[in-house]
């Protein structure tokens, strides 16, 4: 369309509508106007300026007309307001001015719609209007009453304040017309489609009242007098009202109110009616201190912050000397308040505990002190350490009264001022952890030794080494060296006493070890009690029910500080006897499975692990978390057979994995020793797991991981050697069957070692395992001729020929005497070859079975006479010392031998001990000089 | 020696036997040396038997350990005994045995010097000469009596 069909197309409508707008009835002229207004909000693009300024004309003028046709004179306005590009200058303001002077009350929604709208394109050329304006609009909302015109005024207003239009000295009529909606009391009716809420109202009409500065000395004196009203949300809105305000305001806004201001404030909080209100009361004294800091006071002005703090600190003193302490804690909170405002604000409040200290009998009011702390961490510890030997008095006074009450307060100050990193001196932390090991020994209130022992782990966190030089080395002579009083004629009550003091000083112990370095002197003490708990004579305490938890927190503070190392298998015993002891282990072992199983952290309470933990997967992770299977292996593996393993089929499949699959040693070991812990006590019957996949590893030379596979193998072996159970010898078969393997020989072999021996920790009749009496004779009679064939059968020469010795001499020296005695004989050759067998173990062990022979020397050991004295001969001048000292130990047995037999060789044996007089060691020697005389005895007259 | 059945010295004082040697760490430490010393020579010859009673020479105090001397670089070791008696003619058997045990006991190294505590013996030089004359010595060994009573000093009692 060309310009000039538009033109065209508008002159027609005109003269179209010339007869309805010229008509005298009103409702006509009304939709003359509302047609024009319509076709302009479509096409009001197309216009040229002149064209605009005719039609503002136009409207303007109809404005006066009735009010019938002032909808549709509104609507044509917005439109020709819409595209502000081509409005004239001027109109504006010849616009806003018609609509202040000519509309009435009925049509204000779009009224005010204009007025929103025209700020924001001609700020400049309404600036003009200015005091105008503001009288306009002030006049115009006079008296209304509709929520939604009221949002809208609201709005107006705030931007009449926010961009800063000159209000004249029409200021206090802003206020007046906008405050005396202050506090909003609206609730809308159901069902309103408008959607306007309480919230909205008050939120747009406090925006207008904390706009200013200016409305400050009306907005003050309102708030006060709302304040002392009955009404909860007056209260409340003041109070937020008044935190928003002063953070606009500056020092000399406030400086006449203060007083006011405080009397309410204090008022709301000391005889407060609700939590909110006290704590909107709070946040307003906070926004007010805050304020009173923040501004830059003039050479002449008088320091409004510090009278202020004068005027707050003055009220809180006094109630702090009511003898009945009622509103100690209340006026803790205004300060607690004040002091977050500003670090000035803080060291006036600080000034409360010098106040304390100077006049008071502090000791009284001392329990309600801690409610001044934490007062807030000041950033800069300097301005705290005015007060600091004020505090540590008041505080060491405290902790040495016998007052319990006073003591646990005195307990989280301390912990309260050790926190602030820096304030107290060596010397201060040092004498706190004093007090704290003296109320640790011999305080028995519970309630003590709780906070005693909480703030010992809150101060070993940040000062470790007081605890390690002073704190551990008592915790450690106490547990250690005092042991309980034994004696029968000592009462009951005492040694519950001496009980409850050794939990007190273990939890603390368990409490200090946060840090590493902490927990490397605090590791040695626990796992020595431990141990002595083994023994038995501790039982009562280690049965306390939440031990094995507390075991296993403290294990997995190991574990996150890198020291699991110290809980080696061996101290894994120690567990084992405490999860013995514990009454609850059907509940312990259920929880520690679902740990490990599903990663179910919820019962170890404040525990830093991750959700969701996975303790059976193999991970290459510096912290090997696996290797706490040790613990789960304690833990079920001692149930009594009576109790069912929760979830065993699922258990046993993840630690074949771990175990087949794990690089760390101590991970897989644990774990083949749990899987074979549980083995042994399947009912009879149930499948044993380990499949014969894994097996085929073993064969597979090339495997990575034979050692692992290797190492589940011989547990499981011995597991099932231990219940007899029939798939026992294809499982030693396959041992017997690595002792010639390249890689895996050697550890066959001393693998026997494991499966005669008792281990402490696993499969032992402790722990409830499945155990049959002579289990050792009957694998040594059913397997001994096994090696002896495999032995025979090695080609000389071949490396791993020894390993059929060491084998031997592993199950032969574990075997009771009378066993050996009866047994050896037909060994017999097999032993002599072990003893030139270079290994040093296998020679000892060899030594160590053949002596208790030679005193009774079977017939067929004397016909073998040259052999074995040559071979023992040359074993005197091993390197090993123990290896000599058995040698020689034989040699002297030797002596008793029927003297026709042994003369031959006396010669030659005197000269060969003539060499181990002069060994290094004195051991040697001593059994050189008694070998020697007997020989020289021999055959002598006199002698034998 | 010519009236056994009569004893020379009939009621002897006995003494208290020292405890056995305690063992330390450093002992059954493979690396460490342990040099030869007084006690470890005193050990040696406190547990023999004395010719005339069913007494060691540590119970009659014959030999203590204050009386030993060795030195174990040098390859020396000196004992004085003490007769009970000052006319003990026990006296050169007693040394005898101590220096047969010795013999027997010690590495070659060692030149050993068994002699009576000075002032407690009549015939003191007479029995030092004697005892410090190889050639009598390995002459006296020969005498089979003579070495029977000595085997018998130093065969372990009890057995």
């Amino acid at each position: 369309r060309s310009a000039a069909a538009v033109n065209c197309l508008y002159f027609g409508i005109f003269s179209l509508c010339r007869p309805c707008l010229t008509n005298s009835q009103a409702h006509t002229r009304a939709r003359g106007v509302q047609l024009l207004s319509e076709v302009l909000l479509e096409c009001y693009e197309e216009l040229t300026e002149r064209e605009v300024e005719v039609l503002i004309a136009f409207y303007e003028n109809r404005l006066k007309d009735h009010y019938v046709i002032i909808p549709a004179v509104l609507q044509g306005l917005k439109a020709l307001v819409s595209d502000c590009t081509v409005l004239p200058p001027g109109s504006a303001v010849s616009m806003l001015r018609s609509l202040f002077q000519d509309v009435h009350v009925q049509v204000r929604p779009t009224r005010y719609y204009l007025v929103i709208c025209l700020p924001f394109f001609f700020l400049t050329e309404l600036k003009g209007l200015g005091a105008d304006f503001v009288f306009g609009f002030v006049q115009s909302m006079d008296g209304e009453r509709d929520p939604r015109n009221l949002l809208l005024a609201f709005q107006i207003a705030k931007n009449l304040i926010r961009r800063g239009y000159n209000q004249g000295k029409f200021t206090e009529e802003l206020f007046e017309v906008t405050s005396c909606y202050f506090p909003i009391d609206f609730s809308p009716p159901p069902n309103d489609p408008h959607g306007i809420t309480k919230e909205e109202l008050i939120q747009t009409l406090r925006d207008v009242l904390t706009g200013t500065p200016k409305f400050a000395e009306y907005l003050l004196p309102l708030l006060i007098e709302k304040l002392d009203s009955d009404v909860q949300s007056s209260k409340l809105d003041s109070l937020q009202t008044l935190a928003s305000c002063v953070s606009e305001y500056e020092h000399k806004d406030l400086a006449e109110f203060l007083e006011g201001l405080w009397t309410s404030l204090r008022r709301e909080v000391f005889q407060t009616s609700s939590e909110k209100i006290e704590s909107a009361a709070l946040a307003a004294l906070t926004a007010l201190t805050s304020c009173l800091s923040r501004s830059v006071l003039n050479s002449d002005s008088e320091d409004s912050l510090s009278a202020f703090m004068d005027l707050v600190l003055k009220d809180c003193k006094h109630h702090l000397c009511e003898p009945d302490l009622k509103l100690v804690w209340p006026s803790a909170k205004l300060l607690q308040a004040a002091c977050s405002a500003s670090n000035r604000a803080t060291t006036h409040v600080y000034s409360i505990f010098v106040f304390i200290h100077d006049n008071f009998n502090y000791l009284e009011f001392f329990p309600t002190m801690s409610y001044f702390f934490p007062l807030v961490v000041p950033e800069d510890v300097n301005m705290f350490s005015d007060f600091r030997e004020a505090l540590c008095t008041i505080a060491f006074s405290a902790i040495s009264e016998s007052n319990s009450n006073l003591q646990i307060t005195a307990a989280s100050v301390l912990t309260s001022l050790a926190q602030q990193k820096g304030l107290l001196s060596e010397a201060d932390i040092q004498r706190a952890v004093d007090h704290l090991c003296r109320l640790l020994l011999i305080e028995d209130d519970d309630r003590v030794s709780l906070a005693v022992v909480e703030c010992a782990g809150t101060l070993a966190e940040l000062h470790p080494d007081a605890f390690i030089t002073t704190l551990i080395p008592k915790l450690k002579d106490l547990l250690l060296f005092h042991s309980e009083p034994m004696d029968q004629d000592r009462e009951a009550s005492e040694q519950n006493t001496h009980h409850a003091l050794r939990q007190r000083c273990l939890s603390a112990l368990a409490a200090v070890s946060t840090q590493p370095c902490v927990v490397k002197e605090s590791t040695p003490v626990i796992l020595q009690v431990l141990s002595s708990a083994h023994k038995g004579n501790q039982r009562v305490y280690v049965q306390n029910k939440g031990c094995s938890l507390w075991i296993m927190r403290f294990c997995f503070c190991f574990v996150q500080t890198r020291v699991l190392f110290l809980l080696s298998q061996s101290s894994c015993g120690f567990l084992l006897c405490v999860f013995n002891a514990d009454r609850l282990a059907a509940q312990t072992a259920d929880r520690l499975v679902s740990l490990f199983l599903d990663g179910d952290v919820s019962f170890l309470p404040d525990n830093s692990l991750p959700a969701n933990i996975c303790l059976l997967k193999v991970c290459v992770c510096v912290r090997v978390q696996s290797q706490l299977v040790c613990l789960l292996m304690a833990c079920v593996c001692s149930l009594p057979k009576t109790l069912e393993v929760p979830q065993c089929d699922r258990l046993l499949l993840e630690l074949e994995g771990l175990s087949c699959t794990s690089l760390h040693p101590l991970s897989y070991t644990s774990a083949a020793k749990c899987f074979a812990g549980l083995v042994n006590k399947r009912a009879q019957g149930e499948r044993v797991l380990v499949s014969t996949v894994e097996l085929y590893e073993l064969d597979c030379s090339s495997s990575s991981v034979r050692t692992q596979t290797f190492t589940l193998l011989i547990w499981v072996s011995k597991a099932l050697l231990l219940r007899y159970h029939p798939l026992t010898s294809a499982f030693t078969d396959k041992i017997f069957s690595l002792l010639d393997d390249a890689e895996l020989g050697p550890m066959a072999a001393d693998s026997f070692s494991l499966l005669m021996s008792d281990s402490a920790d696993v499969l032992s009749r402790g722990c409830h395992a499945d155990v049959r009496i002579m289990y050792r004779q009957r694998f040594f009679s059913e397997n001994s001729h096994k090696l002896v064939q495999g032995f025979n059968a090695a080609p000389q020469g071949r490396p791993d020929k020894p390993n059929y010795l060491k084998a031997l001499s592993n199950i032969v020296s574990k075997l009771p005497q009378q066993v050996q005695v009866t047994e050896l004989p037909a060994l017999l050759s097999l032993l002599l070859e072990a003893l030139t067998c270079p290994d040093g173990g296998v020679q000892l062990s060899t030594l160590s079975c053949l002596q208790p022979v030679l005193i009774n020397p079977p017939q067929t050991l004397i016909q073998q006479l040259e052999a074995l004295v040559s071979r023992l001969l040359v074993l005197i001048s091993s390197a090993q010392m123990n290896v000599r000292v058995a040698s020689l130990r034989c040699i002297h047995t030797l002596s008793y031998f029927p003297v026709h037999e042994v003369l031959p060789f006396r010669a030659r044996v005197l000269r060969a001990l003539a060499k181990p007089l002069d060994d290094k060691k004195r051991l040697v020697r001593s059994e050189a000089v008694i070998a020697r005389g007997e020989w020289f005895l021999l055959g002598s007259p006199g002698g034998r | 020696m010519s009236s056994v059945s009569q004893l020379e010295n009939a009621n002897p004082v006995i003494f208290q036997r020292s405890v056995e040697r305690l063992l330390t760490a450093s002992d059954e430490d493979e690396e460490i040396h342990d040099p030869i010393d007084n006690r470890e020579i005193f050990d040696l010859i406190r547990s023999i038997n004395d010719p005339e009673h069913p007494l060691s020479l540590e119970e009659l105090n014959v030999v203590e350990q204050v009386r030993v001397q060795v030195d174990d670089v040098g390859s020396t070791v000196g004992v004085e005994f003490t007769p009970t008696i000052p006319h003990c003619s026990m006296a050169t058997l007693i040394g005898l045995s101590i220096k047969v045990k010795l013999l027997r006991s010690l590495p070659q190294r060692f030149k050993i010097d068994v002699h009576i505590t000075p002032g407690t013996h009549a015939s003191e030089e007479a029995v030092n000469k004697q005892l410090a004359d190889k050639e009598r010595v390995a002459a006296a060994l020969e005498n089979s009596s003579l070495l029977e009573v000595v085997n018998q000093c130093l065969s372990p009692r009890g057995l």
